[in-house]
């Protein structure tokens, strides 16, 4: 069971640089505070790209995980 | 908005008493509602209007902004021309002004490539590749960085020595400006790109 309550999804799957960080900056924006997305992204640059973004803006990589070519990231808002 | 509720005050109370009465808002310089200070500026001088160059211009600015930095566009020379309206086909007062715009159209739709052009075969190709491989267009990057508030200033002189004119130029673009205002961002710190 996942404890965490997803609050929005980004599909940047197919998506290539830079578009699967600028759809999830879209997306987390809005959200309140603490707030939890799940990002999947097929671009291999994302595996570092999102632990970067996330040190660049304060918010928090909570998971990362990667099931065949999809990469899983699940970051808490700021 | 529950999101302004949410924002941490540390507001001196001094300072909000007096912004109180000069009618200011207290929570002027404020947070983004995304929770930080998006008080570190980032500048990309866009000078040249070659298709590789602005496409790369627009990729580090969406991902500046993307990444919380105060993001802005300093557009010159033919870096200006990028963001005429795509549809906009002469520009200019004088026969040499629409004489440049004939020779090289204006509008992010119609970059061509610095080398390799070929009559448009090169930027046709890269499109083609582009699209198949899920990468982003200049236009679409354009759309996203505005979306995400990113700045964009048109040099004054430019417009005068081109002809351009505020209706000329894209929906969203902010009020021109003159190298000053670019130097004052680098004195105060902005980090800078000259493409």
């Amino acid at each position: 069971m996942n404890v965490l309550e997803i609050a929005a999804q980004v599909d940047a799957r197919g998506l290539s640089c830079p578009m699967p960080i600028v759809r999830t900056a879209q997306t987390i924006r809005p959200l309140a505070p603490g707030a939890i997305v799940e990002v999947l992204a097929t671009d291999p640059g994302s595996l570092k790209d999102f632990s970067a973004w996330c040190r660049s803006t304060g918010n928090e990589l909570l998971e990362q995980t990667t099931d065949g070519p999809v990469h899983r990231f699940v970051i808490r808002r700021k | 908005m529950t999101l302004i509720a949410e924002r941490p005050t540390t507001i001196d109370p001094i300072a909000a008493a007096i912004a109180d009465i000069e009618g200011v808002p207290e929570t002027a310089p404020a947070l983004e509602p995304d929770g930080h200070v998006r008080n570190r500026d980032f500048v990309v001088i866009c000078y040249s209007g070659d298709l590789e160059k602005t496409w790369a211009s627009l990729i580090l600015a969406t991902t500046a902004a993307a990444s919380g930095l105060n993001t802005k566009m300093f557009l010159t020379f033919w870096g200006l021309q990028t963001f005429v309206k795509d549809e906009k086909r002469v520009t200019g007062e004088t026969w040499m002004q629409k004489m440049l715009a004939v020779m090289q159209r204006p509008g992010i739709s119609h970059r061509k490539l610095s080398k390799m052009n070929f009559m448009g075969m090169g930027p046709w190709m890269m499109g083609t590749l582009a699209h198949k491989y899920n990468v982003a267009s200049p236009k679409e990057l354009l759309e996203a960085a505005l979306a995400m508030g990113v700045e964009l200033m048109p040099c004054q002189m430019t417009m005068d020595m081109f002809g351009l004119k505020r209706e000329d130029m894209i929906e969203g673009m902010g009020e021109p400006v003159g190298a000053a205002t670019v130097i004052d961002l680098l004195n105060n710190g902005a980090a800078s790109l000259f493409i």
